[in-house]
Order: structure tokens, then C-alpha cells, then sequence
């Protein structure tokens, strides 16, 4: 593979960086989803365990969150905002060389990562159980990718920072901060995988629901609101709706997402102030994530028959209508007197699916599709693929969120339930026994999702293939020409 | 340095929070919203995305 793509027989961009990416995010899709499909299954089917810590939830679920949110969904954001940044300031990234490190120095970390938690080793904090080492290794490419990012945009032909770049940039310099000061820990010994952390006690719940709800702010909405702001407008062949709007909605949605992590914590330790001010951020938070959401689907005013025509228009605006009820659904969870029935339930799990599932992957899938036929200069293989994909994937999570939300509200009513007497009317297990049907319906919504994953897989294979094969058809006819001349 | 344990008091600086933050927020929408020459300015930065596709690198799909 060459260095360089040639668009017009120029060197113009570096979209080698940007093919690695997309392929490695729908190899980490696989991965990723099965596993969650897995560990899904174990929940409805526990023999699945086979007795054996290696295959425990307990191993396998970072193994999932890590391989689908930073493998699948840092791959095809690396890919996109290399993409998107290069493409809108028409300039090339500033070094090829530290855009390959960010790539290799990422994919170590997920399989690091990975392997750590299958032998056992986690640092119990969520989306970020990897080992001080790992902790590390992340800084140093992250800074990489910053310094590469803000580098390009200098170098830009283009006066203006298109607001897909400052959404992307939000999302790099808030991750930094959120991954430095989450991961601040002494080392038990320089060749300990294991260490302290900096914080104890409700403080470091604090730290850490801090990181966790901005890994969603920032890594899972900002980012990907920088590749709607993109790839929308473009799939779509008209600007975004609203400019200006889009403004608004940038530094609403920064200013407000860094104060509602605290909503996790109601009914603890935690000062109850904190988490009340988070509930009200999380309300206010609505009006910033519903303007986005109205600016992505009313770009389409005007031309919404392609709705009915263009498989990957529908990813989108399917995307953004779960970016919507997602958006909804969270300020009203944080509320205390929902969070008093929903906490600890699997509505939360739901919640988290309609959005990782709905808004996170479905974007992600829209914006691939749209994006690798050009990068490798040819159509898509297979117009039919990308609808069975379209319907499997709506099918599975429309599954998996209604079983969520009877399982959770189930659970909710059953540990909350007292008898005449004023005890408990269910005992745990029992909660435990009502849910498994709602597990196995899970688990089949999981392997719908992941079965639309997998023929996207093989279409985006074929594809790059027939590109492939298209290109060198191309070079042999100008070389025919040439000896004929 | 006794003025800033004027700070330390959430009565003092809830509002003044509040203020700054109002402010920021109103300054915000009064220059994306507040004049029509920059109005027209910002939205012509919508067509962004598809310049690129006019200076030679015209996308194949």
C-alpha cells in the first residue's frame, strides 16, 4: 500500500492512515460485539462459564466495553477525524510517521488490554480498567494524536475551522484530561502491574464517575457529533440545516457535560448538593443534545425521499433519532426519584445499549459506508448487504432495549416490594430467575447486531477488493496506452 | 488576601457564577444570532465539506 493516496495524480492527503483505521474498526466491531454476544449469552445460559476464570463475565466484559469503545469506536474516529480534518482544511496531516505511531501505538493498546483482563489483571474502574502500564502507553499516543490534530489544523488552506474540527478537538483534549486525572496512581512496584490510586473513598467514585460519564460526553457524543456534522451534510449532498446552531450546540454541549458526572452517585456517600447539581446539569443538558440532533435530521429537509432510496442515509437519521431518545432518556434517569427505581438495574444497561448501539455504532456504520468506497476510489459491492445490515442492526437493538426495559423496571418494582409485615417481598435470586427470559432476548438482539456487523464486514472486504481490482485494470490500460504511444 | 475568602462562601459565588455563565451564554447567542452580515457569514461556512470536492478531488460515488 502506498504511503499516500493520489486523488488527480496528486499527493493531497494521507488517507493510507485513514484506511488502516476503518479496517481495524470493523475488525474490533467483530471482535468486540462477539464477545458481547458471549458474555450476553452467559447471563441467559450459564453453563457457557465452563466453570473456568477465563471465561468469566467478570474477565470478558472489559474485554467487550474496551474492544467496542476504544477499538471499534477510537479506530473509526481516528479514521474519520483524520479523514474529515484533512479533507475540510485541505491540507495534508503534518507527519505521516506520528499518524502511523497513533495507529500501531492504539491497536497495542486494545490487544494489551485485552490480554491483561483475560489474565485477570483490571484496576476495577469503569471503561478505563487497564493497568498503569497500558495508562501510560495511551498518554503517549494520545499526545501524539493531539499534537498531529491541532498541527493539521494550523497547516489548513482553508480560513475557517469547520465545526466538525472543533467538536473532534473537544473530544481529544477532554479525553486527555479525563484519562490523566482518572489514572493518577502509584505504582505497587516499577514491575508491579498493580497500583494505588491517588484518590480514596467517595472522592474517587467522584474521579471516576467524572471520567466515566465524560468518556460518554466527549468520546461517545462530541466525537461523534464531529463525524454527524461531516458525513451527514455529505451523504446527504446538501449543508448542514443550521450554521449558527451548530455553534450553540458546540459550547452548550462542552460547558454542560463536564458537571453531570455525579449523577451516577445519588443515594451515596457522596455530598447530596453534588449529585443534585449534576441531576440539573443532566435537565439542561436536553436542549444542547435535541438542537444537534434537530440540526443533523433537518439537514435532510427537503429531500427526504432518500430516506426511502439511500440505505446509509437511513444509518444516519436512525442514529440520530436513538441520539435523541438517548438524550432523553438520560436526564430523565438522572432524576433522583427515577434513579432511586432505575440504579443498579438493567435499564441503565439498556440506556447505555440505545446509545452505544443506537446513536455510537449506527453513525459509525453510516459514516464507513459513505467513507471506504472513496477511499479505495469505487462504489460499494453490495447495495443489498447494506440494507439486510440496516434492518438487522434496528431489529437488534430494538430487542435488546425493550428487554432491558422490562428486565430493569422489573427488578426495580421486586427489590423495592415489602409485604404486609414491612419485609421484603423477593428474595435476590428471584429477581435473578425472573429475568432470564429477558436475558435470552438480549442475547438474540446481540447476535442480530452482530450478524449485520459481520455482512458489513464481508461487504467493506469485497469492496476494497473490487477497488483493488479496479485500480490495477486502470494502471494496465494507461501502461497499454503508453507502449502504444 | 482577605478578599478571597470572599470566594470561600457558596453564597457568593453561586451567583456569581450564575452571572458569568449567563453572560457567556447570552454573549454567545447575541454574536451567532445579533447581526445579519455575521449571520450570513457563519452560514456560509455550511458549504465547507463540499469545497474540497470542487478543487480537483471530486469524489467518484
Amino acid at each position: 500500500m502506498a504511503a499516500s493516496t493520489s486523488y488527480s495524480g496528486v499527493e493531497q492527503y494521507n488517507f493510507d492512515i485513514v484506511k488502516k483505521f476503518s479496517v481495524m474498526a470493523l475488525v474490533w466491531a467483530v471482535i468486540g460485539m462477539f464477545v458481547g454476544v458471549y458474555i450476553a449469552s452467559e447471563l441467559a445460559w450459564p453453563f457457557l462459564n465452563f466453570d473456568s476464570p477465563y471465561f468469566s463475565f467478570g474477565r470478558f466484559r472489559p474485554v467487550h466495553t474496551t474492544s467496542v469503545i476504544f477499538g471499534f469506536g477510537g479506530s473509526a474516529l481516528f479514521a474519520t477525524s483524520y479523514y474529515v480534518v484533512q479533507r475540510t482544511c485541505q491540507t495534508r496531516l503534518i507527519s505521516d510517521g506520528m499518524a502511523s505511531f497513533t495507529f500501531w501505538g492504539w491497536q497495542a493498546v486494545i490487544l494489551l488490554a485485552g490480554l491483561s483482563y483475560l489474565g485477570g489483571y483490571s484496576q476495577g474502574r469503569e471503561y478505563a480498567e487497564m493497568e498503569w502500564p497500558i495508562d501510560l502507553l495511551i498518554e503517549v499516543v494520545w499526545v501524539t494524536y493531539l499534537i498531529l490534530f491541532v498541527g493539521t489544523i494550523m497547516r489548513r488552506k482553508q480560513p475557517h475551522i469547520y465545526v466538525a474540527n472543533w467538536f473532534y478537538l473537544a473530544f481529544i483534549l477532554a479525553t486527555a484530561l479525563l484519562h490523566t486525572f482518572n489514572n493518577l496512581a502509584m505504582p505497587v512496584d516499577l514491575f508491579s502491574m498493580k497500583s494505588y490510586s491517588l484518590f480514596a473513598g467517595t472522592q474517587d467514585a467522584m474521579t471516576q464517575w467524572w471520567y466515566g460519564h465524560n468518556a460518554v460526553g466527549f468520546f461517545l457524543t462530541a466525537a461523534f457529533l464531529g463525524m454527524m456534522y461531516y458525513f451527514v451534510p455529505k451523504q446527504a449532498g446538501r449543508p448542514i440545516y443550521s450554521y449558527r446552531l451548530s455553534i450553540v450546540h458546540f459550547w452548550a454541549l462542552g460547558f454542560m457535560y463536564m458537571w453531570v458526572g455525579a449523577h451516577h452517585l445519588h443515594w451515596t456517600a457522596l455530598p447530596d448538593w453534588t449529585s443534585s447539581l449534576a441531576a440539573a446539569f443532566s435537565i439542561l443538558l436536553l436542549m444542547p443534545s435535541w438542537g444537534g440532533m434537530i440540526n443533523g435530521i433537518m439537514t435532510l429537509s427537503g429531500a427526504w425521499d432518500k430516506l426511502r432510496t439511500d440505505p446509509v442515509m437511513r444509518f444516519m437519521i436512525v442514529a440520530l433519532s436513538f441520539y435523541g431518545m438517548s438524550t432523553f432518556e438520560g436526564p430523565m434517569m438522572s432524576l433522583k426519584e427515577v434513579n432511586a427505581l432505575s440504579h443498579y438495574t438493567d435499564w441503565t444497561v439498556g440506556h447505555v445499549h440505545s446509545g452505544a448501539l443506537g446513536w455510537v455504532a449506527m453513525i459509525s456504520f453510516g459514516s464507513l459506508y459513505h467513507m471506504m468506497p472513496k477511499l479505495w476510489d469505487t462504489k460499494v459491492y453490495s447495495q443489498k448487504l447494506v440494507e439486510w445490515h440496516f434492518w438487522l442492526a434496528t431489529i437488534g437493538i430494538v430487542l435488546y432495549i425493550v428487554a432491558m426495559w422490562i428486565s430493569g423496571i422489573t427488578q426495580g418494582l421486586m427489590w423495592r416490594a415489602f409485604d404486609e409485615f414491612g419485609n421484603l417481598q423477593y428474595s435476590f435470586v428471584e429477581s435473578v430467575a425472573a429475568m432470564m427470559p429477558f436475558y435470552a432476548m438480549r442475547a438474540i438482539g446481540g447476535m442480530f447486531f452482530l450478524s449485520g456487523a459481520v455482512l458489513m464486514t464481508y461487504n467493506m472486504f469485497m469492496t476494497i477488493r473490487q477497488g483493488k481490482r479496479e485500480a490495477a485494470a486502470l494502471e494496465a490500460k494507461l501502461a497499454a496506452k503508453m507502449a502504444h504511444a | 488576601m482577605e478578599w478571597l475568602l470572599w470566594f470561600s462562601k457558596p453564597e457568593n459565588t453561586k451567583p456569581l457564577a450564575l452571572i458569568i455563565f449567563f453572560v457567556t451564554f447570552m454573549g454567545i447567542v447575541i454574536y451567532v444570532y445579533g447581526s445579519k452580515k455575521r449571520s450570513q457569514k457563519l452560514e456560509s461556512y455550511r458549504d465547507i465539506p463540499f469545497l474540497d470536492d470542487e478543487t480537483g478531488t471530486k469524489d467518484k460515488q
